[in-house]
């Protein structure tokens, strides 16, 4: 090859080409992902990452119940999130895959939109709701339904329950959607034509067919909602504390950063065992054609 | 299937719940009082003033600003040549990048920061705006490899087969045949990836150093009650600009189809 164009053509072009996105993925990325398990091995004597690994932190994690019991309480609270969005949005993506008509495009882009605006404003929309002199109490008592508000709305985790359900509802809708989308609509005439139920065409034919499409929108409410941090700390109180807080903790006022990197791993740990077992279902149940 | 009336009513009655409590912060914003609770006490643009008057708001906006433009600019860049080794060449290490970038939605905000923390400790940058961006490429990343992804494979392949039969390099190839086709996609990813890094709050927090962008802003104010109708009228502001971008990056992604 001459030189003139070594960067234009075969392997030079690959090679400037590949340079941003590997330089992004494996030096930011994956390297960042290594370091977190690798500080996690040590303990908090100041050295950063040079000096002797250590189990104690992931000790600790298994053998003091407070981190099971935190744990447990984000994936209650998670898994909850993401069955009530799941549940509402499948709906929503019928209607679109099989009635909207010409009106998919403008409900599409209305439900996708809260997407793109801030997450932090919309948590703090609900606050602005349940507050103690917020708008559901002032707003009741105004009318005269209640005598006196109620702090019964705030710091608990029903609180972060409903903000979270509510910031990550459209989230699930468009792979549902997707999935509905795909079905081919002469297997759905088939079954009907052949007599089965409404109900029957439902359980044997569309629901198994938009399984992968219910499980990846699980899947990405259930992530971002595990470790949730925001949400706990401005509405949660101290009972709906969440692993996402805890490991924050770690790196401030607490200033552990080797426990917080193990806490983190831990959290990576049981995000990659719902992964598998997402997998796993959608395997059995989400039978594909 | 027939339609329902029932159908079309839940989705009116979702969409309205979806928008409801965000659309107080708009209606609060312009209320003569510093409680937000009803009923209304009049209408008053003296949040919007004060507003104005805070330099510090201006500060945070302009961070924001120069965050947001690096991180859309480095992560379309990369979500870009990303794509296009995936979809073109197809080579193994190519694939691998790509499954990669989209990677980091399937790690929580937190943990994303706080590797991001560790990282620039270690490099000895420590937590500062050059920080910020770094996350905020890796926040951005998955978003706009799918976008930008999608629309190169929409393109046939037989397009760059033959431009290159007829003797254009491989840069000529990308240049000439193939990016002219994703400006739009591309240009949506961008604005896209803006407007995350632009709202982004976890990851943000873990990396600032003494200069806020306006979300940290916004969450630092929350502690004072005096200080919410102005993080209001700060926040419709910035609905309002999120809305105008995503509208923006809808239009620029439908053209794309064609």
């Amino acid at each position: 090859m001459r030189p003139r164009h070594a960067l234009t053509n075969g392997t030079g072009f690959r090679a400037t080409m590949s340079l941003p996105g590997v330089l992004v993925t494996f030096g930011l990325v994956l390297f960042a992902m290594v370091l977190v398990v690798a500080l996690a091995f040590r303990i908090n004597d100041g050295a950063f990452l040079k000096g002797p690994m250590s189990l104690a932190n992931f000790i600790t994690i298994l053998t003091d119940s407070l981190y099971a019991r935190v744990m447990l309480r984000s994936l209650w609270i998670s898994g909850l999130v993401t069955l009530a969005t799941v549940a509402t949005a499948y709906p929503v993506a019928w209607y679109l895959a099989f009635h909207a008509g010409k009106r998919r495009g403008l409900i599409l882009f209305l439900v996708t939109l809260p997407f793109w605006t801030s997450y932090l404003l919309r948590v703090f929309a609900w606050k602005v709701v349940l507050a103690y002199n917020g708008v559901l109490n002032s707003a009741m008592v105004s009318l005269g339904i209640w005598d006196q508000p109620s702090t019964a709305f705030l710091n608990n985790p029903t609180a972060v329950i409903i903000t979270l359900a509510h910031a990550y509802a459209p989230f699930a809708i468009l792979p549902i959607f997707v999935a509905l989308q795909t079905i081919p609509r002469s297997l759905i005439e088939a079954s009907s034509d052949l007599g089965a139920s409404r109900t029957q065409v439902f359980a044997r034919i569309i629901l198994p067919l938009s399984m992968p499409g219910v499980l990846g929108g699980a899947l990405v409410v259930f992530v971002p909602t595990i470790g949730d941090y925001v949400t706990p700390a401005m509405l949660g109180g101290p009972s709906s504390t969440m692993i996402g807080n805890l490991i924050q903790a770690q790196f401030g006022k607490a200033n552990d950063w080797p426990f917080g990197a193990a806490l983190a791993v831990a959290t990576m740990l049981v995000i990659l065992i719902a992964v598998i077992l997402l997998r796993q279902a959608d395997r059995r149940w989400g039978s594909r054609v | 299937m027939k339609s329902s009336r029932i159908l079309p009513a839940y989705v009116g009655i979702y969409i309205v719940f979806l928008y409801l409590p965000v659309a107080l912060i708009p209606l609060f914003s312009f209320n003569d009082a510093i409680q937000a609770a009803f009923p209304l006490k009049g209408v008053t643009l003296s949040w919007y003033r004060t507003l104005l008057e805070t330099p510090a708001i201006g500060q945070a906006l302009i961070n924001s600003l120069i965050i947001a433009t690096a991180a859309a600019a480095i992560s379309t860049l990369c979500a870009t040549t990303i794509s296009y080794l995936d979809v073109f060449p197809r080579p193994v290490l190519s694939r691998l990048v790509s499954g990669l970038a989209r990677m980091p939605i399937l790690i929580p905000g937190v943990i994303v920061g706080i590797a991001l923390l560790i990282l620039v400790n270690l490099a000895g940058l420590g937590p500062s705006r050059p920080a910020i961006v770094m996350g905020h490429v890796l926040v951005c990343l998955p978003a706009a490899v799918t976008v930008i992804r999608a629309r190169f494979v929409a393109i046939p392949q037989s397009l760059a087969e033959a431009a290159s039969d007829l003797g254009a390099s491989d840069w000529t190839v990308f240049r000439r045949a193939i990016l002219p086709l994703a400006g739009s996609a591309i240009a949506s990813a961008f604005t896209l990836a803006f407007l995350t890094s632009f709202d982004e709050f976890i990851v943000a927090y873990f990396l600032s150093g003494t200069e806020p962008t306006l979300p940290l802003y916004i969450w630092s104010q929350l502690r004072f009650p005096k200080s919410l109708p102005v993080v209001m009228a700060l926040g419709t502001l910035i609905l309002l600009a999120s809305v105008i971008l995503a509208t923006l990056a809808e239009v620029l992604r439908r053209r794309s189809r064609i």
